[in-house]
Formats: structure tokens, C-alpha cells, sequence
């Protein structure tokens, strides 16, 4: 018996599956001690309150893209927010719906489509019959990439829940709709606020959709039907500028992004233990 | 004299602070079947496993006592238990045959596993292991076929067929049979009568009749502790301990 | 009386809401379709669908556009990323499900975790300003004044070792993509059932023997999907890789050169694309693009379908 051999391949194995996972793990922590260490000197006052200064001028802040990344991003969450639980809902109540199995389908799909094709549609669509950019249709094609993600959890955190849940409502007297309303989503609402909070992170780091639809505004806007900015994509446009200040910002906005999704992951996971 | 191919001494096996089993000593007499009896929890189980170091796999779990084979004690530092797994092979309650694998493979798995490559020599094994599980004849001609098409029964005598390739000097069995039907119940009862004439087997069962059927010594256990053991007709015809005796005539358990 | 009709009405109005809001999103998918494809029709008319699909030459000044550079480069990018990804991201997801203690797991999941949720344009920002310096002073140049005092016929292969190019928009879509096969390939090792590690446990095998024999043959169907999601998410992956990959449009690619994807050359024009025929081009790459999507996911579901392992018991 190569009992020996046997052992030493064993150890060998064991050394190569740290390795491997090492291998993964110093890159995440290298970019992450980059973007804590380089951003923390660039969030001062200024980059909260204060809009772009000209090119190659200090002193400007970011002030247009923090706005707008809210804004674009909580219009983006109410549109997708509907049509994914919408979809969800059907999905998981209606389960034998004729529509049930191509929806699922489409989703799928949907949710494999890259992010950039959801802002190409939505120039198309938005951008060229408006004539101009505009907050609205860069919240357009995040909508688009949130559905997928919402529908699926949606779907999933209802089925979560057992039949006679619906049955002890029908039972009571209540209409179906009644039921699904007032008794299922209610009792589903951890689950259903984790999936809505993180496609709302997943949208939230996205630039390529906004780039020709929301494409970006220097100047602070509310306005939804104009061309609005977001962090992800001043972080885009300030990195491969030339100018040093913007780079140092650029790099302010990394981190409070990442600030901001990690909020939002740990409040998606504090929804879903409050049941 | 009988001979005692395994024997525990003072065995005790901790789940965090509980203890499962608790300073059994018993003995495990050479190609006889010995089968481990008692109410669902009494850690006959537990006992099985310890025999062939299954509970190494669980982090939490402590051993006291001693684990004899041929003399030898498995739990001595040094011991490895690949070697030990190899001398006293196991078979579980539901039937687990590798899905990924054929027939054949499932078979020879342990054989490729010290590098067994000539396929004259798997094929031979392969034959010889099938006809101990009595199965040969009913799987001869499709041994490349995936083995989770067949039965439960055939199945689980593909896992016997298995544990037997590598030629274990003991064979311990943990319920084989509960989650069969009795047809292939029988069979592997039938099977078993030819297969200690080779092998020494522990057998664990929560089914007495098949324990006074199969087996030539029985231990019976409760709450963790070994109330009595010896051959198999006396133990179901004039138990010693009063509790042996209200377990078989089903007064409880 | 009433209650009959506020229960029927309010579940026929309820029904169909639903399947309105259901139907939307099919809409949209559809209508994304039909859009990119009639988008691209000036372009796919100009050209041919298949002259414009294998098309080599994008020249805007010249008014010649072709596809081919990019589908390229998109399989290539995806294809090596997926190459480097795979063997580090299954140890990661060995390591978790099989050897570390629980705590340790979870601490290593949750990480991996987060390189996931890293928006791509940090990735981007990352990657200019610290890995492409990196790749730059020790790997592209050292390599390429090796070849250059040694194999010169290879410096064509090599290319400008600037450091922005297709080595380093590889080397971050690699890390991007990790996570997604690693957690793939965590959730299906965890689903093995004991029992199968047991009875390979139990002929006297070692750790590596169990994982390798038992556990990742029993789980490859996840593994495969891992991979798949990966692949998917390689294809589209747009900023980082448009941050790091240099925009070049020329064949043949070099190892250090620039070049471009399908997602990349949208990203990089189409906010400037000056007129018809370039902006109907770049929709048409986006067709291109959503088309390959639709095939990997789709070839992807087949093969999992077939790979799917049964546990039959009759």
C-alpha cells in the first residue's frame, strides 16, 4: 500500500486549497486597504457640500452626484420595485399561471443581460424621444436590472412560507387577493425588503448603464427630466481624467460607495432576520 | 474457545459533555455475527461507530476506553484510521452508492483508492464481491449502468458488495435493512448467512425478529449503557436483566 | 352580496394587475430585442449581418465598421479570465465548504462576498492606478526586454508593455469574476449529503480522496454552474474593463496591447458617436452582445439540465 504517498498528497492538496483561497482573499483585501486608505483623505466637508470646481482647480466636491445617485436610484427602486414584485408575486401565488413559466424565463434571461445593454435600450426608448439625457431614463435601465433580482427573491421569500398560511386566510372568509395582500406579503416583508434593498445595491454601483442616459451633470440638479450625476459614474469619468484633484476625489467616492453598500448589505440583513 | 477478533474495553464516547455510550465492554467473537439491539437513543449507534473511528469525522466527540482489533487498540496514538477503516469496513442505513459512478465503479471504488489499476484484478474482485452480496447475477450484464438506477435493495447491496471488495476483516452494519422492503430485507438476511463464514459482522438493528434470526450473539443496549450480552437463543429465551426482558417482549421501546 | 363581489371583482382586478405587471417585464425583454436589432438594422443593412459580424475592420473616420475585434475580444478576455478564475475560486470554495473550521468559513465567505458586491468601477479605478503599475514593472516589461535580448520574433506577441492593455483588463476581470463561481461552487459542495463522504470515509480514504472522488463529482453540476454564471458575467463586465483595456480596435491583438470588447467599444463611443451609421453600428455590437448572452445562458441551462445528478431510488 502507497500509504505514504497517499498521505502526502493529501497534505500537498490541503497546502494547494489555502493557497488558492489566499490567492483570492490578498487581492479583495489590497483593493479594499486602497480605497479606505486613499479615500479617507478625500472626504472632507468640501466633497459633500460643494459642486465640481473647474478642471485642474482644487476645493470642489461632489455634492450633483451624491444627490443624484439617490435620486436615480430610489426611482429606479420604485419602477423596479413594482414590476419585480408584481412579477413575483404572480410567480409565486399563481403558480400554475399559463404566464408562470415564460415570466421565469424572461427573468432569467433579463438577469443575465449585461448592464450596459439595459442603458443602450434605454437611450433608445428614453433618451431619443425626450431629446436629451435625463435622470429618468438612466433610472429606466437600472429599473430594468433590479426586476430580475427582485422577482427572484420575491418569488422565493413567498414560497418560504407554508400553504396553510393561505389557507387558514381563505378559510377566514377572505378573498384571495385579500389574503395575498393583507396576510402573505406582510408576513413575507423581511424577506421581500432584503431582495428590494439588495438590488438596490447591486444598482447602486452601476455606471455603464447611466452613461449615455443619465450621462452627468457638473451642476446640482433635482430635476428628473435632465441629465443627472451618480458617484459610480464621476468615478469613471474623474479616473481616467488627467487631473490630480479629481483622481484623489475620485477616489473619496470609491470608498463612500462602498460605505453606502455596505450600510445597505448590513441593513438587508437585518431585514431578513426581522420576520 | 471462541476467538475475539475485536472487544472494547471501558469504551465511553462524549458528544460535547454528554455521553453517548458509557464503559461498555464488549466482545466481538471472530466470523460470528454479533447484532447491537435497544430503544431508539441507547447508543448502539454511537457504539458502531466507535469501532471503526467514524467519530473522528465530528469534532466534538470524545473517546475513553479502549477499541481492541486482533488485540491491537485503534484509538493508540499513532493508529491511522484509513488503515483501520480498511480492516473493518462499514454499511449504512440508506443505501449510498456514488451517483456519479457505474456499477462497476461503485464497486471497486475502494480498490482504486490504494491504486488497484489492472482491470483483470477489478473485474475478478468486482465478481467476487457481487456474488457475496448476492447480487451478481442481477446486475452481471449492465455493470457500466449508472448505480442509482437501481432499486433501493440493489443498492444497498451494491454498498455491501463495496465494503466487501476491500476484503474487511469485520463488516459493521448500521440498520442495513430499515429503510428496505422486506424482499430485499430477506435477501440481505439470507446473505448474511453465507457471509460470515468470512467475515466477522457487527449488525446494529432496531428489529429484534431479524436479531434473533440473523445473529449468533446479541448485545442489548440502553440509554447508553450494555445491559446484557450473549449468544442469541439464550438472551431471547431467558434474559437475565429484567430490562432485556421488558425490551423483548415490547413493554417499551 | 356585496362581500361576493369585493371578493370576485377584487380578484379579478388583483389577477390582472399581476399579470399586467408580469407581462411589462416581458414586454421589456422583447422590446430590448426588437430595438437593438432594428437600432443595428442600418448598420447590419451597410455591411450584411455576417459582413458586419466577422467584419476586421472598425473605422469611424472611414465610415467601415465590423464587429469582429470586439466579439474577439470579448471570448478572449472572458474565455482566459475564466481560465485563471476557475482553479483559485473552487480552492476557495473547497477551503470554506470541506476544510476550515466554521468560524473561519464564514469569515472567508463573507469576504469573497464582498469582492462581489465591489461596484466594477471601483475595480476600474483600482486597476489604473495600482495593478496596472504592477503589471507595467513586473511582468510586461521584464518580459519584454527578456524576449526583446532573447526571442525578439516574440515581442509581436507581447506588444507595448504599457501595462493598460489585455494582460491587466484579464488579470481584474479574473478577480471580478471569482466570487460568482466560488459561491456556485460553495452552495453545491455544502449539498452533498454526509452519507456519501461517510461510505467513502468508511473504505478507508483519505480527506483529499473524499473530496476529490465523492464530493466534487456529486457536486459538479453546481461547479458547472458557477462557471457558467461566471462566464455570463465575464461577457458583459464593462467598466473595469474599459478602464483597463485600452480601446485598441486594430487587429491581431497583443498580450500587452491594447484592445477592445463589445462592451468596452460602446462604452468608450457611443456618447461621442457621430452620426447614423457608427451609432447604428455600435447598437448592432449591442445585439451582438445580447445575442452571445442569450446563447451562454441558454447552453448553459441545457448542460445543467444533463449534468444534474439523480439520486434515484425506485
Amino acid at each position: 500500500m502507497n500509504l505514504r504517498r497517499r498521505y502526502l498528497r493529501d497534505r500537498l492538496m490541503v497546502a494547494l486549497v489555502y493557497l488558492g483561497t489566499l490567492l483570492v482573499l490578498l487581492p479583495l483585501l489590497f483593493i479594499l486597504g486602497y480605497v479606505f486608505v486613499k479615500g479617507a483623505g478625500a472626504l472632507n466637508p468640501a466633497f459633500f457640500t460643494r459642486p465640481p470646481a473647474p478642471p485642474g482647480e482644487a476645493g470642489g466636491g461632489m455634492l450633483p452626484a451624491i444627490v443624484g445617485t439617490f435620486i436615480i436610484d430610489l426611482m429606479a427602486l420604485a419602477m423596479g420595485g413594482l414590476l419585480g414584485l408584481g412579477g413575483g408575486v404572480l410567480l409565486a401565488e399563481y403558480p400554475d399561471h399559463p404566464l408562470g413559466r415564460p415570466l421565469r424565463m424572461v427573468a432569467n434571461v433579463l438577469g443575465g443581460i449585461p448592464a450596459i445593454l439595459m442603458g443602450l435600450f434605454a437611450f433608445v426608448v428614453v433618451v431619443v424621444p425626450m431629446g436629451g439625457f435625463s435622470a429618468f431614463s438612466g433610472s429606466v435601465a437600472l429599473a430594468i436590472l433590479m426586476i430580475p433580482i427582485i422577482m427572484r427573491s420575491t418569488e422565493e421569500v413567498l414560497k418560504l412560507l407554508p400553504w396553510e398560511l393561505r389557507e387558514a386566510g381563505l378559510a377566514l372568509g377572505l378573498p384571495r387577493w385579500r389574503v395575498t395582500l393583507s396576510l402573505i406579503l406582510p408576513a413575507a416583508r423581511g424577506g421581500v425588503v432584503t431582495g428590494l434593498l439588495l438590488a438596490l445595491a447591486r444598482a447602486a454601483g452601476e455606471a455603464a448603464p447611466l452613461l449615455f442616459t443619465a450621462f452627468g451633470n457638473q451642476f446640482l440638479s433635482f430635476d428628473p427630466l435632465g441629465p443627472m450625476d451618480s458617484l459610480p459614474l464621476k468615478i469613471y469619468v474623474y479616473a481616467i481624467s488627467p487631473y490630480e484633484d479629481w483622481i484623489r476625489q475620485a477616489w473619496g467616492a470609491a470608498l463612500l460607495l462602498v460605505l453606502l453598500l455596505m450600510a445597505t448589505n448590513l441593513l438587508a440583513r437585518r431585514a431578513m432576520r426581522r420576520r | 474457545m471462541q476467538e475475539l477478533r475485536m472487544e472494547s474495553r471501558n469504551l465511553t464516547v462524549y458528544y460535547g459533555r454528554k455521553a453517548g455510550v458509557r464503559g461498555v465492554s464488549l466482545p466481538v467473537y471472530d466470523r460470528k455475527i454479533t447484532a447491537l439491539i435497544g430503544p431508539s437513543g441507547c447508543g448502539k449507534t454511537t457504539y458502531l461507530r466507535a469501532l471503526n473511528r467514524m467519530h473522528d469525522l465530528n469534532p466534538i466527540v470524545r473517546i475513553e476506553g479502549e477499541v481492541l482489533l486482533d488485540g491491537e487498540n485503534v484509538y493508540a496514538p499513532g493508529v491511522d484510521p484509513v488503515v483501520i477503516r480498511r480492516r473493518v469496513g462499514m454499511v449504512f442505513q440508506r443505501p449510498t452508492p456514488f451517483p456519479t459512478m457505474s456499477i462497476f465503479e461503485n464497486v471497486v471504488a475502494g480498490l482504486r483508492l490504494v491504486g488497484v489499476k489492472d482491470r483483470q484484478r477489478l473485474r475478478e474482485v468486482a465478481e467476487r464481491s457481487l456474488r457475496q452480496a448476492a447480487l451478481w447475477d442481477e446486475v452481471k450484464d449492465r455493470l457500466g449502468e449508472p448505480a442509482v438506477g437501481l432499486s433501493g435493495g440493489q443498492q444497498q447491496r451494491i454498498s455491501i458488495a463495496r465494503a466487501l471488495a476491500v476484503e474487511p476483516e469485520v463488516l459493521l452494519m448500521d440498520e442495513p435493512t430499515s429503510a428496505l422492503d422486506p424482499i430485499s430485507t430477506q435477501a440481505i438476511e439470507d446473505l448474511l448467512a453465507d457471509l460470515k463464514e468470512q467475515v466477522t459482522v457487527v449488525i446494529v438493528t432496531h428489529n429484534m425478529q431479524q436479531a434473533a434470526r440473523v445473529s449468533d450473539y446479541t448485545a442489548f443496549f440502553l440509554d447508553g449503557e450494555l445491559i446484557e450480552f450473549g449468544p442469541t437463543e439464550r438472551i431471547f429465551t431467558n434474559p437475565a436483566d429484567e430490562r432485556t426482558e421488558a425490551y423483548i417482549t415490547g413493554r417499551f421501546g | 352580496m356585496r362581500s361576493r363581489i369585493y371578493g370576485r371583482l377584487g380578484d379579478r382586478v388583483f389577477t390582472t394587475v399581476l399579470v399586467a405587471l408580469g407581462g411589462a417585464v416581458m414586454l421589456i425583454a422583447a422590446l430590448m430585442a426588437w430595438e437593438l436589432w432594428s437600432g443595428g438594422a442600418e448598420a447590419f443593412r451597410a455591411f450584411g449581418f455576417w459582413g458586419f459580424t466577422l467584419g476586421r475592420e472598425w473605422d469611424v473616420v472611414a465610415g467601415r465598421f465590423g464587429a469582429w475585434p470586439f466579439l474577439l475580444g470579448t471570448v478572449l478576455t472572458s474565455a482566459v479570465a475564466l481560465g485563471l478564475a476557475f482553479l483559485p475560486s473552487l480552492a476557495a470554495a473547497i477551503a470554506i465548504a470541506e476544510y476550515a473550521p466554521r468560524w473561519l468559513g464564514e469569515v472567508v465567505a463573507y469576504l469573497i462576498d464582498l469582492l462581489a458586491a465591489l461596484p466594477s468601477v471601483v475595480y476600474g479605478l483600482w486597476g489604473i492606478f495600482v495593478l496596472v503599475p504592477l503589471v507595467r514593472d513586473h511582468l510586461e516589461q521584464p518580459l519584454f526586454l527578456w524576449s526583446a535580448a532573447h526571442a525578439p520574433a516574440l515581442m509581436g506577441l507581447l506588444g507595448p508593455p504599457t501595462g493598460i492593455g489585455l494582460l491587466s483588463a484579464v488579470l481584474v476581470l479574473a478577480l471580478m469574476i471569482i466570487p460568482y463561481s466560488s459561491s456556485l461552487a460553495r452552495d453545491a459542495i455544502r449539498l452533498v449529503p454526509r452519507e456519501q463522504r461517510e461510505a467513502m470515509y468508511a473504505l478507508g480514504a483519505t480527506r483529499w480522496e473524499v473530496v476529490r472522488r465523492v464530493v466534487l463529482p456529486y457536486a459538479r453540476g453546481g461547479i458547472f454552474a458557477g462557471v457558467i454564471l461566471a462566464l455570463a458575467r465575464a461577457l458583459g463586465e464593462t467598466m473595469a474593463v474599459t478602464m483597463l483595456i485600452g480601446n485598441g480596435h486594430q487587429l491581431p491583438f497583443s498580450a500587452f496591447g491594447p484592445a477592445a470588447t463589445m462592451a468596452s467599444v460602446i462604452a468608450n463611443e457611443f456618447a461621442e458617436a457621430d452620426g447614423g451609421l457608427q451609432l447604428s453600428s455600435l447598437l448592432a455590437v449591442g445585439f451582438l452582445l445580447f445575442l452571445l448572452s442569450l446563447l451562454v445562458n441558454v447552453a448553459a441551462d441545457w448542460v445543467l439540465r444533463r449534468m444534474a445528478v439523480g439520486e434515484g431510488q425506485k
